[in-house]
């Protein structure tokens, strides 16, 4: 956004932090239990764990970039 | 926003669902609580963004218009996520499994001309005249009247389609999870009221561009592991060539075309003719929507400058081109990937044949079976299939095209991505939830309000009142929701609004803003004239169904078509009354027309920028990629 104030691509980072630690944790759960849910396909695959490091590694790239007070943005 | 929804979706989903509630359905997927704690933690974020957003939004300037400080980045993604609801992409997604890669038009040749004529042709004038909306826009070249009719048409439209989808958002979360029809309403209606009450159209547009990523980060998912086990591309055309020769009755490789097969309308799974494509959806509803609509054209009016406004909708033009990929491909990938429990390839149906074969929640068995083996066997399910249904044995329930998208989705994600798969669709609704209080509230406030009831209002008392708009705008859309759950026969009407409306919406400001001799009586009665013409096409296929072969221009015309002919009807009609009122009538001077017409302004010079920053360059750059792709699925 122009002007002062928290960029929105800020709480698009945060968010993506969020849910990107969450379903690598799950993943990484699922991947060293076993524990896979019936029914969902392509489960050799992984993807909970590279999705969810994906979105967190994006997450802390806006978090990083866009943080309240960085004016290098 | 729902108007653009395909019409599979509008004909099935609500013609069938009092039958699909009334009776037990299992739900396609059941959530964890890693997956309620995704829903949740989106729902505490988009709340959070509007009470932070709550300071900076006191004057009308900043609460109707964002301060009109969004760059160009902020106001293009904005611009296509009030578009990007979740009834398109399941609607979509189901109509490329029943009519193959056709339905990619809606996003191509339905969008990005359009845009990109927005942005290069029509911004300038919106712009530079400092409009606060369309009907703004109207007031300012034909006055007051013609004003009215769009305004009030246009609030009315939008209440109605904000509770008609928090609606069908609500069956949607239903059918597939399972969830209580009121619950879903109250939750993510006040949701949407609380953080657009607040921020106004900063957190609309803030929350639009978070739910563009989540939609992104939910959906992008299911073409990439489908495609992986189809064997790529090359796998899934074989895979559906092989099964489609025996499923219908056009050719086998229909669904990769584009183009080749729609000159006839017998010739294509859809029934289209590349004349109604071109003119009625590529010209009349695509502009009509995309450059006159103003719930998409608000999110270009708060661009921080010309420039940024008129890059806006290119930018969008991009990320459009791009939506067929997490829309189309996983409707194609479901006729080949989805399985019934015994193994054999899952077959989708309409949604009357659903509803035809509900299942009793109390005997387990399909209510009216006569109905039921009457409605199967228009479908394409396999003979020993169709006996299953009837006799109710386990894992013979049917699913409809529109639940292309959450079956995908239930095959390929697991706990916390399925999670993330619906917070994408729960993320998609009320973005276009919140489009439409956020237009209805500037609309109602400065074209209805203002200049009709209360001219003489403080800027504060302006903003109140859009704040008041919006919560009572919310609450009459759930009225309206509950209206359609009681008495879903008006479904209809209140979905046809839109394509009512638009065409001659669209010829009167195209006039309006190319043509200097247009006057204030064409503008008013080529909009008044060109709604009622419209209406009464609208009426006449709905009394007399036979009809449609009249308005479409062929027996083999399906529903799809009418839309967009009507369109085009409506268009040249509402044209023809505007030349020759014009003709008739004594125009404006040409100098009071400078900032609304074309050849009447001196448009304003703009800073000078590198090449790379320039809008004829991307747009140049949109239109070779747009080419390239109608030409590779040709």
């Amino acid at each position: 956004m122009h002007g002062s104030g928290i960029p929105i691509w800020f709480f698009i980072g945060v968010l993506l932090v969020i849910y990107g630690a969450m379903i690598l944790g799950y993943g990484v759960f699922e991947w060293t239990t076993g524990a896979y849910a019936s029914g969902v396909q392509l489960t050799n695959l992984h993807t909970p764990v590279w999705w969810g490091g994906v979105l967190a590694a994006l997450g802390f790239f806006y978090v990083i970039k866009f943080r309240p007070g960085n004016s290098s943005k | 926003m729902f108007s653009f929804a395909p019409a599979s979706l509008a004909d099935g989903l609500f013609g069938s669902w009092p039958t699909l509630l009334a009776l037990s359905a299992e739900p396609l997927a059941h959530l964890r609580t890693l997956d309620i704690l995704i829903i949740t933690i989106y729902f505490a974020m988009v709340l959070w963004i509007g009470f932070y957003l709550k300071g900076r939004s006191n004057t009308g300037e900043e609460f109707f218009m964002a301060g009109r400080e969004m760059t160009a980045w902020i106001a293009g993604l904005s611009f296509v996520s009030a578009n990007l609801g979740s009834l398109e992409l399941m609607g979509w997604a189901g109509s490329a499994y029943q009519y193959g890669i056709l339905a990619t038009h809606w996003y191509w040749i339905g969008a990005i001309p359009a845009m990109l004529f927005l942005g290069l042709v029509m911004m300038p004038f919106y712009y530079v005249c400092k409009t606060h909306s369309v009907p703004g826009y109207l007031d300012l070249r034909y006055g007051g009247g013609a004003r009215s009719v769009a305004a009030i048409s246009f609030a009315a439209e939008m209440i109605l389609m904000s509770g008609v989808n928090m609606f069908a958002m609500a069956v949607v979360m239903k059918v597939v999870l399972g969830w209580d029809i009121t619950f879903s309403i109250f939750v993510s209606s006040i949701a949407v009221a609380i953080y657009v009450g607040l921020g106004g159209l900063r957190s609309a547009i803030f929350n639009e561009v978070l739910q563009f990523v989540l939609i992104w980060g939910g959906a992008l998912l299911v073409p990439i592991l489908g495609l992986i086990q189809t064997g790529g591309v090359a796998g899934l055309k074989t895979q559906i060539m092989a099964n489609m020769q025996s499923m219908t009755g056009v050719r086998s490789d229909s669904y990769f075309h584009m183009w080749r097969d729609t000159g006839s309308f017998a010739a294509n799974p859809m029934g289209v003719h590349w004349t109604g494509i071109v003119f009625g959806l590529g010209f009349v509803i695509s502009f009509g929507y995309w450059t006159t609509d103003f719930l998409v054209v608000q999110r270009v009016l708060a661009a921080h400058n010309l420039r940024a406004a008129r890059m806006a909708p290119i930018i969008g033009s991009f990320f459009k081109m791009a939506v067929p990929f997490i829309v189309i491909l996983p409707g194609l990938l479901g006729l080949v990937l989805l399985q019934n429990p015994d193994g054999s390839r899952r077959q989708l149906v309409g949604e009357d044949v659903v509803a035809a074969c509900a299942v009793s929640s109390s005997s387990g068995q399909v209510e009216d079976g006569p109905a039921c083996s009457a409605a199967m066997a228009k479908s394409t399910l396999p003979a020993a299939y169709q006996q299953k249904v009837l006799s109710g044995a386990p894992g013979s329930e049917l699913h409809s095209y529109n639940q292309a998208l959450p079956l995908m989705m239930v095959r390929y994600l697991g706990p916390g991505l399925l999670g993330l798969g619906i917070t994408a669709l729960i993320a998609g609704f009320m973005s276009g939830m919140a489009g439409n209080v956020s237009a209805f509230s500037t609309v109602w406030t400065y074209d209805i309000y203002k200049p009709l009831i209360n001219k003489k209002g403080s800027d504060s008392h302006y903003v109140l009142v859009g704040r008041l708009s919006i919560l009572i705008g919310v609450a009459v859309s759930i009225g309206a929701a509950c209206l359609v759950m009681h008495a879903h026969g008006i479904m209809d009407y209140v979905q046809a609004l839109f394509s009512i409306f638009v065409a001659p919406l669209l010829a009167t400001i195209l006039f309006g803003m190319f043509w200097t001799r247009a006057t204030k009586l064409a503008g008013f009665l080529g909009l008044l004239f060109g709604i009622i013409f419209s209406a009464s096409l609208f009426m006449w296929v709905k009394l007399v169904p036979a009809a449609l072969a009249n308005v479409a221009l062929s027996p083999d015309a399906k529903p799809m078509a009418e839309n967009v002919f009507r369109a085009l009807w409506a268009f040249l009609f509402s044209a023809i009354v505007i030349v020759l009122v014009s003709l008739l009538t004594k125009p404006r001077p040409v100098a009071e027309l400078d900032g609304l017409v074309y050849g009447a302004t001196k448009l304003p010079k703009e800073e000078p920028a590198p090449f790379y920053k320039k809008e004829w360059v991307w747009a140049t750059l949109a239109v070779i990629i747009f080419a390239g792709l109608n030409i590779i699925f040709w």
